[in-house]
């Protein structure tokens, strides 16, 4: 019996041993998937538990009952991939042997690798929503947040979900104002990022959002430390951002047992060819969703389409044939606005998010780069989807993007060949 | 895509100056740019910039400055004093790399 070993039953897991438990032979492969526990996190509804527009036990459910019945499940924590003897080690010494193996193992935020993150404030003046217990005890904090500073920061790129950050700021500016309290509440988005939206046609499009909404933009803000006494950020070009409510995201960091392992980047993700996931170096050792090292979005929607390359090119492989699907990195968010409406934005490796018309099946054509309530609805209903088509491993959708319904702009912000150099005070 | 002349050299840059062409780029081309921006190079930041240059020719990316200070042992507050206030940028301005990527 070939055994299919894949590590962590979250998102991109659960898709993985679900389609390849129907698609491979069983007399001839074992499917087995591997994970800490028996709880099933819907991640994005993290976002919602704050503004208790979602509440806890929302976003949880049992992880096995998410798998298909062929799909063996493994409790434990993975300790280490001895890739030399192709098998996995558990902590409690299990091994288990592997033909191929799938690291899916997610990333998660590390406040620990901060100075002052964990400090006094923690959970107290200093949150986070990126952990459903962080997203918790967040909500009790707006709840008695009245006036003074919100500060919404982001440590350093890449983390999952790119937009969340600012989804919440966006949402926290609607609470406030819902509440009569927006006068005497001062928000500060602070970002590593050159600006709040980096791509041309985003950041023209959306970059007003934030102006509108009186929201402060702290920009290639690079934190060293959380002053706890005197309740600020400091930056490593010293700069300081005074906050009387912080939440913050995290440094985000692939699995420890792939760093053990020597699988792993300074972030401990997973170097892979873009196109087919399989990890540099090797060739039955592949890392699928935030696992990997691709450049582009962290995302569920990503993982979704790129298990769909996954899976094609899987049945090439095991038979010793070339790898003819690849991913473009495809990826699309949601971005919940506030007020009832949200945007929906598209992208891949090499195209940016453009406006449009993007259709989804089910839910029906959404459109890109604007806010409107038909796309909230969109957003909101995705956590029946995500249970019922997307981890079964039944949501029909092309995965190459497509530039159908899209509006190509023409280059008029783009410079002509032969133009003048940029001024000194352009220069990076 | 536009072109540029830099001490009598034509190179191709995008619209915020980063070269588009990294074999356009030499070690006088750095020390052009780097003028540019205010920069004397010495030891320290050659050896960055030789970094920079050999892992993106086999990544592909434009290396993090997490990636950068983790690589060479060189402690994140050391790049901000080398190219002051947005080290990451400056950086791979002069290694003639593309700009750091975003996201949205
Ligand atoms: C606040 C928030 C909002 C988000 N919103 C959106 C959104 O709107 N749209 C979207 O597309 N995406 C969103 N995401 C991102 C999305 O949830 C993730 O990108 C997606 O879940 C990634 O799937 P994955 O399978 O790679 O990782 P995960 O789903 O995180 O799964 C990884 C699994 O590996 C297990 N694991 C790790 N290490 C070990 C170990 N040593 N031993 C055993 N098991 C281990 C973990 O327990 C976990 O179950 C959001 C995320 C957050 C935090």
């Amino acid at each position: 019996m070939r055994q299919l070993l894949v590590l962590g039953a979250g998102t991109a897991g659960t898709m993985i041993a679900n389609r390849m438990r129907r698609l491979l032979d069983p007399h001839q492969w074992q499917v087995t998937v591997v994970d800490r526990d028996d709880d099933h996190h819907y991640q994005p509804g993290y976002l919602f538990v704050p503004f208790a527009m979602m509440s806890p036990h929302d976003v949880v459910r049992s992880r096995h009952a998410q798998l298909h019945d062929g799909v063996r499940f493994v409790t434990g924590e993975v300790d280490l991939v001895d890739h030399a003897h192709d098998a996995v080690v558990l902590t409690d010494g299990t091994r288990l042997p592997y033909d191929q193996l799938v690291i899916a193992s997610g990333t998660t935020p590390r406040p620990d690798q901060t100075p002052g993150t964990t400090g006094p404030l923690w959970r107290d003046k200093v949150h986070e929503f990126y952990t459903l217990e962080g997203a918790v005890a967040l909500r009790e904090a707006l709840e008695h947040f009245t006036h003074g500073r919100l500060v919404v920061h982001v440590t350093e790129m890449p983390i999952k979900c790119p937009v969340a950050p600012l989804e919440f700021t966006l949402l926290a500016e609607a609470m406030f104002r819902g509440r009569g309290q927006r006068d005497r509440v001062e928000i500060v988005y602070a970002t590593p990022l050159p600006g709040a939206f980096t791509k041309p046609v985003a950041s023209a499009r959306l970059g007003h959002l934030l102006e509108d909404r009186k929201i402060l933009v702290e920009t290639d803000f690079m934190l060293e430390s959380i002053d706890n006494e005197r309740q600020c950020l400091v930056s490593y070009d010293e700069r300081e951002v005074p906050f009387d409510l912080l939440v913050t995201v995290p440094l985000n960091m692939g699995a420890d047992f792939v760093a053990r392992s020597g699988l792993g980047d300074e972030l401990n993700y997973v170097p892979v060819d873009r196109g087919t996931l399989l990890a540099t170096g090797h060739d039955n050792i592949f890392a699928v969703g935030d696992a990997g090292d691709i450049p582009t979005s962290k995302a569920g929607s990503v993982a979704h389409y790129s298990v769909d390359v996954f899976v094609d090119n899987f049945l090439d492989h095991v038979e010793g044939r070339p790898l003819t699907h690849h991913f473009d990195g495809h990826a699309n968010c949601f971005v919940e606005s506030g007020d009832g409406k949200a945007l929906l934005i598209d992208f891949n490796y090499d195209v940016e998010p453009l406006p449009g018309k993007f259709p989804i099946p089910v839910l029906g054509p959404m459109t890109l780069l604007e806010e409107t309530r038909a796309n909230h609805a969109g957003k909101t209903a995705f956590s029946w989807v995500y249970w019922n088509l997307l981890l079964p491993g039944r949501l029909p959708m092309p995965t190459d993007m497509s530039m159908a319904g899209k509006h190509v702009p023409t280059p008029m912000n783009h410079t002509e060949p032969g133009t003048t150099f940029p001024e000194k005070e352009q220069l990076p | 895509m536009s072109t540029t002349t830099i001490d009598g050299r034509t190179i191709h840059v995008d619209q915020e100056g980063f070269l588009t062409e990294p074999a356009e780029w030499d070690e006088d081309m750095a020390r052009s740019l780097s003028a540019l921006l205010g920069i004397e190079l010495d030891e320290r930041h050659w050896k960055i910039l030789r970094f920079l240059r050999a892992d993106h020719a086999s990544t592909g990316e434009t290396p993090t400055l997490r990636r950068v200070s983790t690589s060479l042992q060189v402690p994140m507050k050391e790049l901000f004093q080398l190219f002051p206030t947005k080290p990451a940028k400056k950086m791979a301005y002069v290694a003639g790399l593309p700009k750091p990527r975003g996201c949205v």
